[in-house]
């Protein structure tokens, strides 16, 4: 009712009010370079979610929403440049769809009020915003993701992975190697044993790392990979005949594009996930009508429906949903990036939220605060079926390992803090 | 015989057989470096052009279809063929033909007699086009190579090896198939540079263009020759790497792995592209090996570089370079 009367309140002074600027929605992307097959499909839903929202629902709160498109080539010098030349704009919210950009523009975003989300990707230990107060992270973290897959192991052997032996074969970038520790410290909390292989950038010739496997013969491997080591890694393992059903990457391992190369002998292959999959979702039908058949998709709107399509998707409602919290909170439409991040402190996302917005069942349910900018950390798996040719959710959205993941995230945050002279608090 | 050396048999095998690989990228940079002194830094893209062509053209995609869409507002897609491998192959290089008879008379052609690196620079502005019109071209999404080639485990190699020591090697029928058709390829580009009156117009060439000039031999047939035959060695690449990983952007990348290869077997021999392929490929797997899991791994790209490095210390034109001597 209160929420209602908001609302309400809020178009009251909306109708009332001198005409307002849009709400600039910057998307630091890269459709060109060695990584633009997975950036592509993500910037295509981040964009067309907006249009939605433009041509649907007339913006949001009655303002249009305006993308502001830069290339980055998931280069971080050109990251940076794109941040600089677009926050000038009014840039409500920065998504950069990489680590090594995050890492860059935390204390710029932090030094300039502007909230930075990175979804299932950056710095983890940003989950703890008494540290990271313009960082968010939710609804799930690189942790996450290890603890994970390591849950979902132990499901699979009834509780218990003690001396099996698992391979993690990784991106050699701050970006892969951010499991290792978590795995540690899991390996040495459930007794398996664990071998880091890393594979140089771009990931295009594994044949040691697979040779190594082949000989080592792990119980399982985990993958943590980015661009086209994901493709040669799942074609390296159904040459050497690894079981799929024992392979399992991390959710930036586990798009379409990364087994289809593979053809059936990537049948079977997993990946861990923090949102749905699949195309079976009403917004979609809306995305299609308002947006791909008027002509107005970012890309050629066949993308609709893939694993990073519908993560960008995910990610451009969090930050309208965060805008309207905002807009909420501050009660005008007009809301500064200063409001945004209050919007973001402040969301809450529930199953009857997702429902009313067309995504049931499309991502947990979670509310975020001061303390925890990383939401629940709940964490699904998805399999890839060959003969469709589509991933399926096989396991619910569960909770991971919150002692270890807590501990890591202490330790972490602490030190960013005292390096950086931050006093941890809520204000 | 002891595991760990029945081991390091398999490593240096499949060592050979990336060093096969890193060998077919090496050659197109020889190819034109030996008959024009141009060092082409669009090698690698050529790869990744060259397989994104066939793959179009296999697949009937249109060419440059979101431009025209965008401007026409039609939606044009597809010309609704599918054509096997060997048409494909060939109507690419026509396409290669093409490029490289562009090349010579847009960029090169004007370029005559210019210091190399300027010429060196040309090709840099040439790899950035390439790449934006493969994009533009074909599109950036990673597309499915599939020319018939075989892949996955030579199981007739899998049963003798485990039959003579107890323990099977893994061995890529797609590596052989590459051994085989580089060792195909070289004997053919030998032949050609040997026996054939255009070969030996190109070796003229190669060895003093001016003279070459003066005996009637047209320096604009031989190069946009040179720039075809590189072309048609990049589609070999882009197919053997493309068919392993699927066509995309990173096929470009490829031409990293081919400079330590040029540096230890010069840059103008191709007998040595072959050996300093096979080097470098059986070098950074056994060191990967033996050294990597004492520092951590990923040791490749290293001990290539570094042992190229080594090379160029103290054989600076490589194992079978010619030797640079200049008198005052």
């Amino acid at each position: 009712m209160k929420s209602k009367l908001m609302t309400l309140a809020l178009g009251a002074v909306m109708a009332a009010g001198p005409a307002m600027a849009d709400l600039v929605f910057p998307s630091l992307s890269y459709r060109t370079g060695p990584y633009a097959a997975g950036g592509i499909p993500f910037a295509d839903g981040y964009a067309d979610y907006f249009t939605l929202l433009n041509e649907r629902d007339g913006g949001i709160g009655g303002v249009k929403t305006r993308l502001l498109e830069c290339e980055t080539g998931y280069n971080t010098e050109k990251g940076v440049e794109c941040y600089e030349s677009t926050k000038g704009e009014g840039a409500l919210i920065y998504q950069p769809l990489s680590t090594g950009i995050t890492y860059q523009l935390i204390p710029k975003v932090t030094a300039d009020n502007i909230p930075l989300h990175t979804m299932g990707y950056g710095r983890t230990s940003a989950k703890n915003g008494e540290v990271f107060s313009h960082v968010f992270n939710y609804p799930a973290n690189y942790w996450d993701g290890a603890s994970g897959v390591v849950n979902y192991l132990l499901e699979a052997n009834g509780g218990d992975i003690k001396g099996k032996k698992i391979s993690l074969v990784y991106h050699n970038s701050a970006y892969g190697k951010e499991p290792i520790r978590t795995l540690e410290e899991l390996s040495k909390k459930h007794g398996f044993e664990l071998v880091a292989l890393p594979v140089d950038h771009p990931g295009q010739e594994q044949k040691s790392q697979w040779l190594q496997i082949r000989r080592d013969r792990p119980d399982y491997v985990v993958m943590w990979g980015w661009g086209v080591m994901n493709q040669v890694a799942i074609q390296e393992a159904a040459n050497i005949r690894y079981p799929m059903e024992n392979f399992i990457g991390v959710w930036w391992s586990g798009a379409e594009h990364d087994v289809l190369s593979a053809g059936d002998k990537a049948n079977g292959y997993k990946a861990v996930t923090f949102h749905n999959v699949g195309r079976d979702f009403p917004v979609f039908d809306d995305i299609q009508k308002h947006v791909v058949d008027k002509g107005l998709a970012a890309g050629a709107g066949d993308q609709i429906g893939n694993v990073l399509y519908n993560r960008g998707m995910y990610a451009a409602m969090l930050a309208a949903e965060a805008a309207k919290t905002a807009q909420e909170i501050h009660g005008t439409a007009d809301i500064t990036p200063a409001m945004m991040r209050d919007g973001m402190e402040a969301l809450v996302i529930d199953e009857a939220k997702m429902s009313a917005l067309g995504m049931p069942n499309f991502g947990p349910s979670f509310n975020v605060s001061c303390e925890n900018h990383g939401g629940p950390g709940l964490v699904g798996v998805t399999q890839w079926d060959a003969s469709s040719k589509t991933w399926s959710l096989i396991s619910d959205f569960k909770p991971t390992d919150g002692e270890v993941i807590g501990q890591l995230i202490a330790e972490d945050s602490g030190a960013y803090a005292s390096e950086n002279n931050i006093a941890p608090s809520c204000k | 015989m002891p595991e760990q050396l029945v081991f390091a048999m398999e490593v240096t095998l499949n060592g050979l057989m990336a060093g096969v690989l890193y060998a077919l990228v090496a050659l197109g940079f020889v190819l034109i470096y030996k008959a024009s002194g141009i060092f082409n830094y669009a090698q690698g893209v050529m790869a990744l052009f060259a397989a994104m062509t066939l793959v179009g053209i296999m697949n009937g995609q249109v060419p440059f279809s979101h431009l025209i869409n965008a401007i026409l507002g039609t939606e044009i897609h597809h010309f609704g063929w599918h054509l096997p491998g060997i048409v494909g192959i060939i109507l690419t290089v026509a396409v290669m033909v093409l490029f490289a008879w562009m090349v010579q008379q847009f960029v090169m052609r004007h370029l005559v007699g210019q210091e190399p690196i300027i010429l060196f620079m040309a090709t840099i502005g040439l790899a950035y086009f390439l790449e934006g019109v493969s994009d533009l071209m074909w599109g950036s999404e990673i597309k499915k190579l599939d020319v018939g080639l075989p892949q996955g485990i030579n199981l007739l190699i899998d049963e003798t090896t485990f039959n003579i020591f107890g323990y099977g090697f893994f061995i890529d029928n797609l590596d052989i198939v590459a051994t085989v058709i580089a060792a195909l390829l070289v004997a053919s580009l030998v032949i050609f540079s040997q026996y054939t009156k255009q070969g030996r117009a190109m070796r003229a060439v190669a060895d003093d263009h001016q003279a070459a000039l003066s005996v009637g031999i047209s320096l604009n047939f031989i190069w946009v020759l040179v720039w075809s035959v590189a072309g048609f060695v990049a589609l070999v690449a882009g197919i053997m790497w493309g068919t392993k990983s699927g066509v995309q952007f990173s096929l470009s990348l490829i031409a990293l792995k081919a400079l330590p290869v040029l540096m230890l077997g010069g840059f103008t021999s191709i007998p040595g592209a072959i050996v300093g392929g096979l080097i470098i490929g059986v070098g950074e797997k056994l060191f990967e090996f033996a050294i990597g899991p004492m520092v951590g791994g990923a040791t490749e790209n290293w001990f290539a570089y570094v042992l190229a490095l080594l090379f160029l210390v103290f054989r600076p034109q490589g194992l079978f370079g010619e030797k640079i001597i200049e008198r005052v």
